[in-house]
């Protein structure tokens, strides 16, 4: 089958190709119907990533957060029109160390392969999860964004010293919001610290027990642990004030993206004996765990619905340019594509 | 109950000194007609997915079939009639005679040499022609349209904003595309160059659907050219 493949060739411009799918390979055929920008994405339209970079990696469909419906199951196991997330972390290889989402050989939509802005996606079948009914379509549309969240969150679990009362997150964007909400779910008994620039942004968070603007931290504050997910070149402004806060042996998980190395203050990192744990993507056990929590906890689908920014309705190649220009000028939460292209 | 209908009669007379009908010529390594059947193959609301091609092209277009789709049984390869409409009515016929055929039969009729379709455009035919009866896939007229009736003067220039460029799919409700057919008379019959031209004749709406212009038909060799210029490899 011919399958249109929607790709951007260079920044803001995208065009329709076509890619050959085997329909009597195993492989499930997906519609998608509701998919999110990432900042990732918004960084190839916008042609922010360094040039010889964006040579290598263009042309390429964009988008990794998605959720979609099964058109065409060759085992028949998945009926048509169940509702799924599709996993966009690819791995070509097993290991029984390293995770899914660490290993080299891993491809990943919208990196390095093509993302899911297609007519269908034919997908493996253990990259795909299916979604109950609890949860509604926009915020499903960003459950990789949740996922990601939870494997840091389930690293922290497994890395960080039993100190566990107050948790400190940098960051009040999508990230640190996510990352907030699920923490509060998976460490109930922590007390949670936002550290933050935006006022407006820093009163959504009305589940943590305390916000912060990022000048005004009291100088004997201390948290046990933290969250860095502010990225960008603020990851170092970030990280400094992390260092400074945190209780000796605490756990630093880093989450920010940043485009440039950022300098640490190695010398206070050895004298309070810290740790630092790197996150990036996820994996199918972290998607499972994300939608167990978020079943098992009604109020998560509340929260995250409130950063649901513009629905998009997409029918041409026109609407996603024009979700990415609302994405890029919104000041903050998610913006979904309502997919019927 | 919904019906894919692809139609394969043409036998290639535009295609240059191609051997086979264009339907049967490869792009992307496979036979148009495959790429194209198996978009309405996978779509699960086709309870079976007719193919009407000409009586001696019959037995080749089932071997493509058995070869090329998994389970064959979904689909059914039919002979074809000697116009567009009588191939849609023997397509209705076996509907009739295997399925029944009630008032809400709808057909999803296609070209074997459009496959480009998408997955919106089928469906949107799927739901428009169970809500209003008939629809017809167009895209607005890039091209000024200009008619002649005498073939050397211009006649009329008509409004381009009103005008759109027919594609495929042409879909309908069975029973009523049937009866309309039947009532017209020989001299319109004459006139009829597709099946949405029946419902118009008859005074009956015919919705528009949205195509794309990458929906092409692949007539001329330099459609060819352009159908394989479209296709990159993975």
């Amino acid at each position: 089958m011919l399958n249109a493949v929607y790709q951007l060739v260079e920044p803001r411009r995208f065009e329709t190709v076509f890619q050959e799918i085997n329909v009597t390979s195993d492989k499930i055929l997906v519609r998608p119907t509701y998919l999110s920008i990432c900042h990732a994405d918004q960084r190839y339209y916008q042609g922010s990533r360094p040039a010889e970079i964006l040579a290598k990696k263009l042309p390429m469909a964009l988008l990794h957060e998605c959720i979609g419906e099964i058109v065409y199951d060759p085992k028949g196991e998945l009926k048509p029109g169940q509702r799924v997330v599709l996993i966009p972390n690819t791995p070509t290889q097993q290991d029984e160390v390293i995770a899914e989402n660490y290993l080299r050989s891993s491809k990943f939509r919208s990196s390095s392969m093509d993302g899911f802005m297609q007519d269908y996606v034919p997908m493996e079948r253990d990259r795909l999860v299916k979604l109950p009914d609890n949860i509604n379509n926009e915020v499903a549309a960003f459950t990789e964004l949740q996922s990601v969240s939870v494997h840091a969150l389930s690293r922290f679990a497994v890395t960080a010293n039993n100190n566990r009362n107050i948790m400190g997150i940098w960051g009040d964007g999508n990230l640190g919001y996510i990352t907030a909400v699920f923490c509060k779910a998976m460490f109930p008994q922590m007390k949670l610290y936002i550290f933050g620039v935006h006022g407006e942004k820093l009163a959504d968070f009305t589940f943590a027990d305390e916000v912060y603007h990022i000048n005004q931290i009291p100088e004997d504050l201390l948290v046990d642990h933290a969250f860095e997910c502010v990225g960008g070149p603020g990851s170092q402004q970030a990280v400094e004030q992390i260092i400074d806060h945190i209780q000796p042996e605490g756990t630093i998980s880093m989450m920010g993206v940043s485009e440039y190395p950022i300098p640490i203050n190695t010398r206070m990192v050895l004298e309070k004996g810290l740790k630092l744990v790197g996150s990036s993507r996820s994996g199918r056990e972290d998607f499972v765990k994300t939608i167990e929590i978020c079943s098992s906890h009604p109020d998560i689908i509340n929260y995250l619905s409130n950063i649901v920014g513009a629905v998009v309705p997409v029918r041409s190649l026109s609407d996603v340019r024009k979700a990415f220009e609302m994405d890029l000028q919104k000041s903050g939460g998610k913006t979904i594509l309502e997919w019927n292209k | 109950m919904v019906f894919g209908v692809i139609l394969a009669g043409g036998i290639g007379s535009r295609m240059g000194n191609a051997e086979k009908p264009k339907q049967f010529l490869n792009i992307g390594g496979r036979p148009i007609l495959i790429h194209t059947l198996e978009k309405f193959y996978v779509c699960p609301k086709f309870e079976k997915v007719l193919v009407l091609c000409p009586n001696r092209w019959m037995e080749h277009t089932k071997n493509l079939v058995k070869k090329y789709i998994a389970d064959s049984s979904k689909i059914e390869v039919l002979e074809g009639g000697a116009t567009r409409n009588d191939t849609i009515m023997n397509s209705i016929a076996y509907i009739e005679k295997n399925y029944g055929l009630d008032d809400e039969t709808v057909i999803v009729t296609h070209d074997s040499v459009r496959p480009f379709v998408t997955h919106r455009i089928i469906e949107e035919n799927i739901e428009k022609a169970t809500e209003f009866d008939a629809c017809d896939t167009v895209i607005p007229a890039t091209d000024t349209i200009v008619r002649s009736d005498d073939n050397a003067i211009i006649s009329e220039i008509p409004e381009r904003s009103k005008m759109y460029q027919g594609q495929t799919p042409q879909s309908f409700k069975a029973k009523k595309l049937k009866e309309l057919f039947e009532a017209l008379s020989d001299e319109e019959k004459e006139i009829l160059t597709d099946a949405a031209k029946i419902f118009v004749l008859k005074g009956q709406k015919v919705h528009l659907v949205e195509g794309e212009v990458s929906n092409i038909k692949i007539t001329y060799p330099y459609d060819l050219r352009v159908a394989e210029a479209l296709i990159k490899e993975n």
